[in-house]
């Protein structure tokens, strides 16, 4: 009679057949593993618009700056053309430019709805600056237009621009908390599921210490195991991610200046790092309760 | 081979074995006696590291037990093939599977005819495609014997092998063990049955090691 062979070629596959297999509640893991990566595909997603968001308002509104112009019906005329020249003798302004009637119009359209009679309102004269590179000095500025037209507000868009900027980046950073709390909250629940695993096999390790089994042996086991159903959980849940974010509405139809939330350019692949992240948190998490488990046993 | 220096064990207050000196030469058989809870299961622990004595000094192939690494211990084991009374076997891996296991976790393959050669030898060839639960008690004493000797190691403690079998079968596992002490092996069997001492005794040269008022002492020939 030939004997049946006693086991399958590769070593590793034989680490896993040592530790019997866990039944229904392995999926846990990966369910787990897969809602933690959906969720951190939208934490990601949240910091990398918020970034982008950060830096187009920051680069929109640093570059330019407006002059408001109130004055008594006799003196705009005076006032506009003293600004001008001011302008022009100032240092570090690229470029200015008088908004007309016209477009003062256009640009109060969407708020006043179309035929509104401009000439019958004490609408402000608006002059837009482009600064130059290095830029101009703003308080300088400032304290010229003062005296040469009274009327003249140099609005350098800083109010606007510095909450928006903070309140970027503390998306930014809420963000990159959220992924980092995901990750441990992931690390938590693999570790307590190994230890689990690891205390419902405390026999089968004794056997596999009687027979002279290396720690890392038994491990490799654990190890082996909880890192490929995070990968796979991990897998789904990034590309149910993706899936998710690819079919949010874009943002960029509604207004220039709003960004949506999702991904752009190289910002896709950081979703298909997940995974593999997942992975390693899995392995060290694993790894770390199999050994602390092991030194309980003899 | 294996020997005891002055030692002691004990756990909660209560000293279990005290003053324990003795060698197991290569080649040696030894019986190891005494009712139950005396102490017998501790002693063969002492003596494959499972546990660590007290006070003293256990040498497992002239090296400290104490001085061991976890790694140390296993790769000890490896030379030191344990039969315990209730087999701990892996019960969802055939019995083929699970005699190969001290190959299979150094990573070694064992060889297909000297596995084959070792179920006939205890018998079990027809079991080999078994599952651990499926087999009778007699089975797994011989099996876990098979498992014990299947890496070739120097010495093989057993404790109780006999403990759930009949008669016929305690003869059959000794004479198992008989020949491997005549290969050279070095064996150890604590048991309480004072009949398969007599028995092996008229087979072999085999010293009996009582253990009484902690103490462990080199029994007469008289029994």
């Amino acid at each position: 009679m030939k004997f049946p062979k006693a086991k399958p070629a590769s070593p590793a596959t034989r680490a896993l057949e040592v530790v019997p297999p866990s039944g229904p509640t392995a999926w846990l893991t990966t369910f787990t593993a897969g809602a933690m990566t959906f969720l951190c595909v939208f934490a990601l997603a949240l910091s990398l618009a918020s970034g982008r968001l950060a830096t187009r308002w920051s680069e929109a509104l640093a570059k330019t700056a407006t002059i408001r112009l109130s004055a008594p019906v006799e003196q705009v005329q005076i006032q506009t053309d003293a600004i001008l020249a001011t302008l022009a003798t100032t240092p570090g302004i690229a470029s200015y430019r008088l908004i007309d009637d016209a477009e003062t119009k256009k640009l109060l359209e969407p708020w006043f709805g179309p035929g509104l009679p401009i000439e019958a309102l004490p609408i402000p004269r608006l002059i837009e600056v482009v600064e130059a590179d290095p830029p101009y000095d703003a308080e300088g500025l400032k304290q010229r237009l003062t005296a040469e037209a009274p009327g003249a507000v140099l609005d350098d868009h800083t109010r606007w621009r510095r909450p928006l900027a903070e309140a970027a980046s503390r998306i930014r950073l809420l963000g990159v908390l959220s992924i980092a709390l995901i990750g441990a909250t992931m690390a938590a629940m693999i570790t307590l599921a190994a230890r689990a695993a690891l205390a419902t096999n405390a026999e089968v390790i004794r056997v596999l210490r009687l027979v002279g089994a290396k720690d890392s042996y038994i491990a490799r086991a654990f190890v082996r195991r909880f890192t490929l159903r995070t990968l796979t959980g991990a897998a789904v849940g990034a590309a149910a991610g993706l899936v998710g974010v690819a079919a949010l509405p874009a943002a960029d139809a509604a207004g220039g200046f709003l960004t949506g939330l999702g991904f752009s350019g190289t910002g896709w692949l950081w979703p298909f790092a997940l995974p593999p992240l997942a992975a390693i948190v899995a392995f060290l998490a694993t790894r770390r309760a199999a050994f602390q488990k092991l030194k309980e046993l003899t | 081979m294996i020997s005891f220096e002055n030692v002691a064990y004990s756990y909660g207050g209560g000293e279990l074995l005290s003053d324990v000196s003795l060698k197991l030469a290569p080649g040696s058989f030894h019986f190891l006696t005494g009712p139950s809870g005396a102490g017998k299961s501790t002693f063969l622990k002492l003596a494959y590291a499972e546990l660590l004595p007290s006070s003293g000094r256990v040498t497992l192939f002239d090296n400290d037990v104490t001085k061991l690494s976890r790694d140390d211990v296993a790769r000890t084991r490896r030379r030191i093939g344990i039969v315990h009374q209730d087999c701990k076997f892996l019960d969802h891996m055939t019995l083929a599977a699970n005699m190969a296991l001290p190959f299979t976790v150094s990573d070694r393959e064992s060889d297909a005819q000297d596995m084959d050669d070792l179920l006939s030898w205890v018998g079990l060839k027809h079991l080999a495609d078994a599952l651990p639960p499926q087999m009778s008690g007699g089975e797994r004493q011989r099996a876990a014997l098979a498992r014990a000797v299947i890496v070739d190691p120097d010495v093989i403690l057993a404790d109780e092998p006999t403990g759930n079998v009949d008669w016929e079968m305690s003869l059959r596992i000794l004479t198992l063990l008989v020949e491997l002490n005549k290969m050279g092996k070095t064996i150890l069997v604590a048991t309480h049955d004072l009949n398969l001492i007599r028995q092996a005794k008229a087979q072999i040269q085999a010293r009996v090691l009582r253990i009484a008022k902690h103490r462990v002492q080199l029994a007469g020939a008289d029994l």
